[in-house]
């Protein structure tokens, strides 16, 4: 049996929720757990003042209700799972490093910051920023996973040096801006400027992508090492067509104002 | 103990402590991943000769490979962890990667792991790249056709090399019948090979020789030819030909049900007798006794 927190009233303003984490609550009895302490606007509150708390703490926990005002949920989470019955606020998973997230509806903005393990995995559509540095850093995700099945916004995995983000439906402006390493694939159709300034790592498109005119086209070629993505992910529940699997790319190489070590493969229909 | 007409003598096989690996070669058809399992099995006959011991264990469809083509599943032996690293470092290198359309995976999920990719993506160039998915890494090297992906790290574990049988038959034809059915019958035991040609060899060996550079020569005990002279003969009276089938295996379970598959298949009209070959039980660190594995008893575990 997993701790269940289920929401009794909804925020007026966003709360910060790091406390809510298997990392934090394993081990703690539902009273220890029902004080430890939310940021409600400028208001220090408590997990009970928002949620009835019930279950065992085992390592799981369920948010129950319309959570997409909590934000920073599993913030340095490490292990266990958080499963999301609605939607969730900004900062879900932020700084992760193990164990996995579910969010059964959609994400706010900055899914994953800088995280380096782990999974998230959004059922519904994400903001903008997923799996980024912050405002500032160097270095975006190191590790882990983050599959959004539907749409992302602007900056998906920007700065990101290693892991996999795949988004089931289209993306905004920027994807992959600035990446050091890693893998980001949008079944859908990304928008401008994809790549920019991006050094090394891999940015896939099954819909037709303008590139931007520092990149530099090399051939259509099947590339194996995209099978094992795209089982991967058709395991993880994306509906991969096996066209995608077997199929072409047209390989970009840029960005030319950087390393230009990236790639882009746009599927060659 | 008699199976049919055929004597199972109450010997043992004198098997050996190795260490083993699995590789997943895949390919865009299955006659090329054919073609480079063949290649990387090349000249694996015999630890002392040819550095490692390595056979196919099986062909593999398309849903049982990790990139979802058609594969052949390989499985390496050797001395120690080093020396499986070395050989699949240079196999896969000179066999694999030049094969097209080919990639080459971990098959054996070990608690020791010897980097195979990590070394051959120099090949790269500083071209390569690498990848990491779900705890593995992988790397994309650049070839003419594409790119090689390869495994960074392989699985080894301990294993046991050196299982056998002796079918001893009046005639060459009788014998090679009877090998031919031992060796099908074995080839159905997942985690084994055949390393030999066609999995049976006919010069069997014995340590050391009146040469002294040499390490092994002629078991004269088992040459049919020399059965009327030489000292020691195990050659019994009407055998014209003996056959060997030698078997590794990642576990000594694999290596054992093998042997009893293969006694079971291999005695036959025409069969005399099915023997083992063995050193006194010195050298060996596991017997398995051929009347024990008829009782389905577990091989002696010599005591080290």
């Amino acid at each position: 049996m997993s701790l269940k927190l289920t929401l009794k009233k909804k925020p007026s303003v966003p709360v910060e929720a790091e406390s809510i984490c298997p990392d934090v609550m394993e081990g703690l009895d539902l009273k220890q757990i029902a004080a430890l302490p939310l940021h409600h606007g400028n208001e220090q509150v408590t997990v009970g003042d928002f949620f009835k708390v019930t279950g065992k703490s085992n390592g799981e926990i369920r948010l129950e209700g319309d959570t997409s005002r909590f934000k920073m949920v599993g913030d340095s989470m490490s292990r266990g799972r958080i499963l999301i019955k609605g939607s969730i606020g900004q900062h879900v998973g932020v700084h992760m490093s193990g164990g996995e997230i579910i969010v059964a509806k959609n994400a706010s903005d900055w899914v994953g910051p800088e995280m380096s393990g782990g999974r998230i995995i959004v059922k519904g559509n994400a903001g903008h920023m997923v799996g980024c540095a912050y405002r500032g850093g160097q270095v975006g995700v190191t590790g882990g996973e983050i599959i959004v099945h539907g749409n992302a916004g602007n900056e998906i995995g920007n700065t990101m040096r290693d892991g996999l983000i795949a988004i089931g439906g289209n993306s905004g402006d920027f994807t992959g801006v600035g990446m050091l390493a890693g893998t980001v694939i949008v079944l859908g159709k990304m928008g401008w400027r994809n790549g920019a300034a991006m050094k090394r790592g891999t940015i896939v498109s099954m819909e037709d992508a303008e590139m931007l005119p520092t990149f530099t086209y090399a051939c259509s070629y099947r590339p194996n090492f995209l099978r094992l993505y795209l089982r991967h992910l058709r395991d993880a529940g994306l509906p991969i067509k096996d066209a995608w699997i077997n199929g072409s790319y047209h390989r970009w190489s840029g960005d030319s104002i950087a390393l230009n070590r990236g790639e882009a493969l746009i599927f060659d229909r | 103990m008699r199976i049919k007409s055929t004597e199972i003598v109450d010997t043992f096989a004198e098997a050996f402590e190795m260490w083993g690996t699995r590789m997943i070669i895949t390919a865009d058809a299955p006659e090329w991943a054919d073609a480079a399992a063949q290649s990387v099995t090349g000249f694996a006959t015999s630890v002392i000769g040819c550095k490692c011991e390595a056979g196919i264990e099986r062909v593999l469809s398309a849903d049982e490979t990790p990139d979802g083509r058609p594969g052949v599943s390989v499985l390496l032996f050797a001395f120690d962890p080093d020396g499986v690293a070395n050989r699949l470092v240079e196999r896969v290198g000179q066999c694999v990667m030049t094969c097209p359309t080919t990639a080459c995976f971990n098959g054996l999920e070990a608690k020791k792991n010897v980097v195979v990719g990590g070394k051959l993506r120099y090949f790269g160039d500083g071209y390569q790249i690498g990848k990491r998915l779900g705890g593995s890494r992988y790397w994309r090297i650049p070839v003419m056709d594409g790119e090689f992906v390869v495994a960074d790290r392989f699985g080894v574990q301990a294993a046991v090399g050196g299982g056998n049988i002796l079918i001893s038959g009046t005639t060459s034809k009788s014998c090679l019948r009877a090998a031919k059915a031992a060796t099908a019958a074995m080839r159905e035991v997942p985690g084994i090979i055949l390393p030999f040609p066609g999995g049976v060899v006919r010069s069997g060996s014995k340590v050391g020789s009146k040469y002294k550079e040499l390490p092994a020569s002629s078991n004269q005990a088992y040459c049919p030819t020399l059965r009327g002279f030489a000292s020691g003969t195990d050659v019994a009276k009407g055998v014209g030909c003996v056959l060997e089938i030698v078997i590794d295996g990642l576990t000594l379970d694999a290596v054992e049900e093998a042997m009893r598959r293969g006694l079971k298949a291999a005695a036959r009209p025409g069969i005399k007798q099915i023997s083992a070959g063995n050193y006194g039980g010195d050298l060996g660190k596991y017997h398995i006794g051929l009347h024990g594995l008829l009782k389905r008893k577990t091989a002696k575990r010599k005591s080290s």
